[in-house]
């Protein structure tokens, strides 16, 4: 399979699976019980606004495909005259509708919370992952010693914690000595340009060492087995013959292909990082896309839930899609 | 000719003899005995509304409440022995969901190979790529909030690991001896599946379920958590959303807070120090390896350290 028709055709599933999301996410919000705009207005607007929404939505139209007009006009493009195609048509113009209890356009309130999230996911991930992988070469290399059961002890904790329950102790233990909630501390002015970034980084620390931990536990256990799968292949006995001394090995042998599945790992976790990141968010008060979540949830703000979920799910099939192709290239094995 | 079956009598063996294995099947054992027998062990029962005074609320343990009281004045113990029963119930009906759709998509997809395989494993991809927890939360949000609903949402989406790995077991075991005797004795397809590789497959069946199991129980409260649990019932999440946003973390009671979370772990890591054992079992690889040498080990530290000490002089030197 050469190189190009390789991609393609991962391009093209992906691609698929993308088409799957956004018609599942505009099914979700249309086919459960009752009027789709009693659902997407707040029942305190104005009956103006009502039809404005239904307009724009095109919630006069057809759920799926508009065959009535088709055969009234006798054109085929009439058959599109249709609620998911204005909801395709909204989407391709990177509209995804306006937060009613926000006032502001659902974009523009994700875009105000983006980076926050990147901030504490990139923090977490970076600190998991460090420790996840040197901890878990360590603990293979000395498989079924005191480090090596100490180690799988920690990680197997780490692994099994909720996050969020995680996230609770911490906030209980630190109280007083760092700040319970947002990323910011309001109201206070700063007398050089160092402080606002020192603020934010007293602010992420409970949360981004939750969110480290957490996946902590997830990778050490995983770059211990596939370490240990390593070691006990046959060139890591020729190499041991050669007389390349355990550190040698471990370091230009086992390393680098044990770190091969891990690459693949931290993509597949990104939708498990983000999952813990809305429990995370939601009890540090952080506010990135996660609490934006937990708040549109709490207020029915459905068109909030839509964009943030649709959000979600396409950097996590594209990350997937990334890892796959890294992948491929890393290891020269893999063919499909 | 080695053939490597796993015989049932070795198997036990191997796991009996492996402490983490018997450590957490004895803490699953206790979970369970807790939930059976709920009424008999809790002081209280949770779902009688209390008649409570303001010295009630979230009141420290004492000797009528060992743990406690929560923020309306009910007994925090009784709720933690009886959020048991919904924990288990929804990571035991979830994980069969989700075992039976992975392990039937795994059989299927190992054993047809070729283009069903290629079909079901595109679709299993898919799933897999879907972040599951925004997924549940969106579809719980907007559908509501029922046990059964919760069961179904977090079975339904949560099989792609496990067909994954069943195609792999199926995989290897296919192309063996015995089911090529089988086969060639005209054994038809949906015999050998059933008598001669769902029986090699079920060790890794099982070590996936225990990582099912606790997945589920997880996602039910992590789900909970956010206020999507079932309103109705008490569970380790709907307990820790209560204690959480109603002010326990201010006031310090951490006998609300520690005992649910608490319980979710113990009940983790039991599941995950199962399912640890019985691949160390299965996959002998992750048994021993090249550089396996406890004196060597012991040495190779020594040197580990002089070299690096000898690194780090040349610097100390220059200051």
């Amino acid at each position: 399979m050469n190189t190009i028709g390789n991609v393609s055709r991962r391009a093209l599933f992906n691609l698929i699976t993308l088409a799957a999301v956004v018609t599942f996410n505009f099914f979700l919000f249309r086919v459960v019980p009752g009027d789709p705009v009693a659902m997407m207005a707040s029942p305190r607007m104005k009956p103006e606004t009502k039809e404005l929404i239904r307009q724009q939505f095109g919630l006069d139209k057809p759920l799926w495909i508009n065959m009535p007009a088709m055969r009234e006009e006798g054109k085929l493009s009439s058959l599109f005259d249709s609620q998911f195609y204005y909801y395709l048509r909204n989407l391709a113009r990177g509209d995804l509708g306006q937060s009613f209890r926000q006032k502001m356009p659902v974009v523009e309130l994700i875009g105000s919370r983006i980076g926050l999230t990147l901030l504490l996911i990139l923090t977490g991930q970076f600190i998991g992952v460090l420790f996840g992988t040197a901890l878990g070469i360590l603990a293979a290399w000395k498989a079924r010693s005191k480090t090596d059961v100490t180690i799988q002890f920690f990680g197997l904790i780490a692994w099994s914690m909720p996050s969020f329950w995680l996230g609770i102790i911490l906030l209980t233990l630190a109280r007083g000595y760092f700040p319970s909630g947002g990323y910011i501390t309001l109201g206070v002015s700063y007398a050089n340009t160092f402080e606002p970034w020192l603020d934010i980084a007293r602010h992420l620390f409970l949360p981004a060492m939750t969110l480290a931990l957490l996946l902590f536990g997830s990778y050490v256990l995983i770059v211990r087995n596939s370490t240990l799968e390593v070691l006990s292949e046959d060139y890591i006995l020729t190499a041991k013959a050669k007389g390349l001394s355990s550190f040698q090995v471990l370091w230009k042998h086992a390393l680098k292909n044990a770190s091969l599945p891990l690459v693949t790992i931290i993509a597949m976790d990104l939708g498990y990082a983000l999952g813990g990141a809305i429990q995370i968010e939601t009890i540090f008060s952080w506010p990135g896309l996660g609490r934006l979540m937990f708040e549109a949830i709490g207020q029915r703000d459905y068109p909030v839930l839509q964009g943030v979920f649709l959000l979600l799910a396409v950097s996590v099939i594209f990350a997937n899609f990334l890892a796959d192709l890294t992948y491929s290239l890393l290891d020269p094995r893999v063919e499909d | 000719m080695i053939e490597t079956e796993y015989s049932k009598v070795s198997f036990f063996q191997q796991y009996s003899d492996r402490n983490q294995g018997v450590i957490g099947a004895l803490m699953l054992v206790l979970v369970v005995m807790i939930a059976l027998f709920a009424p008999w062990i809790a002081p209280y029962d949770p779902y009688v509304p209390v008649s409570a005074t303001t010295e009630d609320v979230l009141a420290p343990p004492s000797r009528e409440h060992p743990l406690g009281q929560d923020e309306v004045g009910r007994d925090v113990l009784s709720q933690v022995i009886y959020g048991a029963r919904i924990s288990l119930l929804v990571g035991f009906a979830a994980s069969l969901l989700t075992i039976l759709l992975g392990c039937t998509i795994g059989l299927v997809s190992g054993f047809a190979g070729g283009r069903v395989d290629t079909f079901l494993m595109r679709i299993t991809d898919g799933v897999l790529v879907i972040p599951t927890l925004p997924l549940m939360l969106v579809i719980i949000a907007v559908a509501g909030r029922g046990i059964g609903l919760i069961i179904l949402v977090i079975g339904l989406f949560s099989w792609p690991y496990t067909a994954r790995v069943v195609r792999a077991q199926v995989f290897s075991v296919k192309e063996r001896q015995f089911v090529m005797r089988a086969r060639a004795i005209g054994v038809s397809s949906f015999g050998i599946m059933m008598v001669h590789i769902l029986p090699q497959v079920l060790p890794v069946i099982f070590a996936s379920a225990t990582l099912d199991i606790s997945a589920a129980i997880l996602a039910e409260a992590g789900l909970a958590f956010l206020g999507l649990g079932d309103p109705t019932l008490i569970s380790w999440g709907s307990m820790l959303n209560r204690a959480f946003s109603r002010g326990a973390v201010s006031s310090g009671a951490w006998w609300y807070l520690v005992p649910p979370g608490f319980m979710l772990v113990w009940v983790t890591l039991g599941l995950n120090l199962v399912s640890n054992t019985i691949q160390e079992i299965i996959n002998p690889r992750l048994r021993t390896h090249h550089l396996f040498d406890e004196r060597k080990i012991t040495s190779l530290l020594g040197r580990l350290g002089s070299q690096l000490s000898s690194a780090s002089s040349p610097r100390g030197t220059k200051q």
